[in-house]
């Protein structure tokens, strides 16, 4: 069972993007990042939610131009660095963990691909030494934001409900099963991110669409 | 972003316009005549050929300062005058009831569902023109023929793109409150009960599948909502039941349109952003905007026909009370087009903005909509 803690407040809403949550854990404190639209937003907090502090982060562009939509804000983290990757329309670029200074920038090539037909980065990941950035046209659509924890698995949908799942591998059979261990309602809210705060899956954070809050839960 | 998200959210947004001001037009005892007279000018400048082209051709979407200028030309495409107070909360209606419409969609695609509401009660109110429904049975075929072959993943791009224009929009309107449709904090109702979008299950239950894929257990589980199948499909035909009552007009002359212009929502500081902040892309716009408002045709009233002023709220003094109260950040500032530095460029614009002067008859009626007249020909 989980109830719910105290909210984190941001400074902007939270867009109506899929996995617009990306959650690190950094010695005690604990970091949140929510795209609201041009920006994205960077906020710590220390245990039991107190706030610290908060930085919006626009994708850089040159003179003239303005900021792209942000289509995704994750951390990753790398054997020996943690870097803050920022998804947009025009194209990718990485930062130090703090969003501080931009390390890297990578721009879709826009000149030949039509108007139409549209490619965007999104779907951002760490594995080993690699960062991954899925390059989409937007025939891929998923509602669900999926984050592993101690064999736990937290989905998220704009139906208003997050819910826990267990996955485990049968003794007999040796197939994967899933197992449904608690559902909560978000009342009233299109929930468009979900991450767990802490390893043991003890806690977790929502945010919704429109909402200018970061929502926390833990276990009871 | 989907670059084929205009001409969804125009027609839709002028769906509720229609749907509002036939509404005021029946409480304020306007002449059958000259309202139906009204309602004709506008839709038959809406679903202008011309207009529609541009409309149609993939483009990102305008600001909301753009869309609201479009409108306010829109409104006035006949004998009828609306101050800026009427205006403001003409389009404050528009666009809560359309982010309305967009947010409970149960599958994103069912957004043209919604549309197709709108065309049809569109269809309703110029049942006696031919030519006008023509022109409205023209743009049906191309909403179908752009949008039919969609993927789910493109309309939920669509989806996002229209709920990012719609972005920390919480104005409180008083027929959603009463329906309980909307909270007291603006925020809208989303239920979790009635039936499941169609195409998709009642969840509850866990299917596990071999390496082979065939099922080898199930497993219930208590999902929390109440949901129920969807009994049938909504039609994508020109004529046919759309099953989805989003987008069909839920105004009568009983209920009356009314806003509370509250700062419900705490956080102004993306609001403030939008409208103050200078827009680097004004003068890209303005020339999309001149584009758009080139094959918009307004014709002039032929004859002695006399305007009149439409009133949004149920008196002058409200009307001048809400000019006066309302918020700040709640403004609608027209586009600034004295930002523009191209001289050639702002004389063309002039010309265009020049052939929309509706009124040949002398201004008796003061109006603020007069300011934003005035303000065009200034340049």
């Amino acid at each position: 069972m989980f109830r719910r803690e105290r909210s984190i407040p941001l400074r902007g809403s939270a867009a109506a993007l899929c996995n617009n949550l990306s959650v690190l854990q950094q010695r005690n404190l604990t970091h949140f990042g929510v795209v609201h639209g041009p920006s994205a937003q960077l906020l710590s907090a220390a245990p039991e939610g107190v706030p610290l502090a908060q930085r919006q982060l626009h994708a850089k562009e040159g003179a003239g131009v303005s900021s792209p939509l942000i289509t995704q804000v994750h951390w990753c983290v790398l054997p020996d660095r943690v870097l803050l990757v920022l998804a947009s329309h025009r194209g990718i670029q990485m930062y130090e963990s703090d969003g501080s200074v931009m390390v890297y920038w990578h721009a879709l090539d826009s000149g030949d691909a039509s108007l139409v037909q549209a490619v965007f980065a999104r779907g951002i990941a760490a594995s080993g030494h690699f960062i991954c950035v899925e390059l989409l046209t937007p025939d891929t659509s998923h509602r669900h934001c999926h984050e592993p924890a101690q064999g736990q698995l937290l989905s998220a949908a704009e139906d208003t409900f997050v819910h826990i799942w267990k996955l485990s591998r049968s003794p007999e059979s040796g197939y994967i099963e899933v197992e449904h261990c608690h559902g909560a309602c978000v009342p009233d809210t299109q929930v468009c991110g979900a991450r767990f705060c802490d390893p043991s899956g003890s806690s977790f954070a929502v945010t919704g669409y429109d909402l200018a809050e970061i929502l926390r839960f833990s276990s009871m | 972003m989907s670059v084929r998200t205009l001409p969804l959210l125009f027609l839709n947004l002028g769906g509720e316009m229609l749907y509002i001001l036939d509404q005021r037009l029946r409480a304020q005892n306007i002449p059958g005549d000259k309202a139906r007279k009204v309602l004709n000018d506008i839709i038959s400048t809406m679903f202008n050929r011309k207009f529609m082209e541009e409309l149609f051709k993939p483009q990102e979407l305008y600001s909301k300062k753009a869309l609201r200028t479009v409108y306010d030309r829109l409104a006035h495409a006949s004998i009828m005058r609306l101050n800026q107070a009427s205006m403001d909360k003409l389009y404050d209606l528009m666009t809560m009831a359309f982010k309305y419409q967009v947010l409970l969609c149960p599958r994103p695609r069912d957004v043209l569902l919604v549309t197709f509401n709108h065309l049809d009660a569109i269809k309703g109110f110029i049942q006696d023109s031919p030519t006008i429904l023509h022109q409205v049975d023209e743009t049906f075929r191309q909403l179908t023929e752009t949008y039919g072959g969609l993927s789910a993943g493109e309309f939920q791009m669509i989806r996002q793109t229209l709920l990012s224009f719609f972005q920390d929009l919480h104005i409180r309107v008083s027929i959603f409150l009463k329906d309980r449709v909307q909270n007291s904090n603006g925020r809208f109702v989303l239920p979790v009960s009635g039936p499941v979008p169609w195409g998709t299950e009642v969840p509850g239950l866990i299917r596990m599948f071999n390496r082979k894929g065939e099922e080898v257990r199930k497993a219930e589980f208590k999902h929390g909502g109440n949901y129920v199948a969807a009994p049938k499909e909504g039609s994508f035909e020109l004529y046919g039941d759309r099953v989805l009552k989003l987008g069909t007009n839920m105004y009568s002359v009983n209920r009356p349109v009314e806003t509370h212009m509250s700062g419900a929502s705490k956080n102004l500081a993306s609001q403030t952003q939008e409208s103050i902040a200078p827009n680097p892309l004004a003068k890209e716009e303005l020339n999309l905007l001149a584009r758009l408002m080139g094959g918009m045709e307004i014709k002039k009233p032929s004859g002695p026909e006399p305007g009149f002023r439409l009133n949004l709220f149920t008196t002058d003094e409200e009307e001048e009370q809400a000019a006066l109260t309302r918020p700040e950040e709640l403004s609608y500032e027209v586009i600034n087009i004295q930002a523009t530095q191209d001289q050639q460029r702002n004389e063309e614009l002039a010309q265009i903005m020049g052939e929309f002067e509706v009124m040949d008859q002398p201004r008796r009626i003061t109006s603020k909509g007069d300011d934003l007249l005035a303000m065009m020909d200034e340049l």
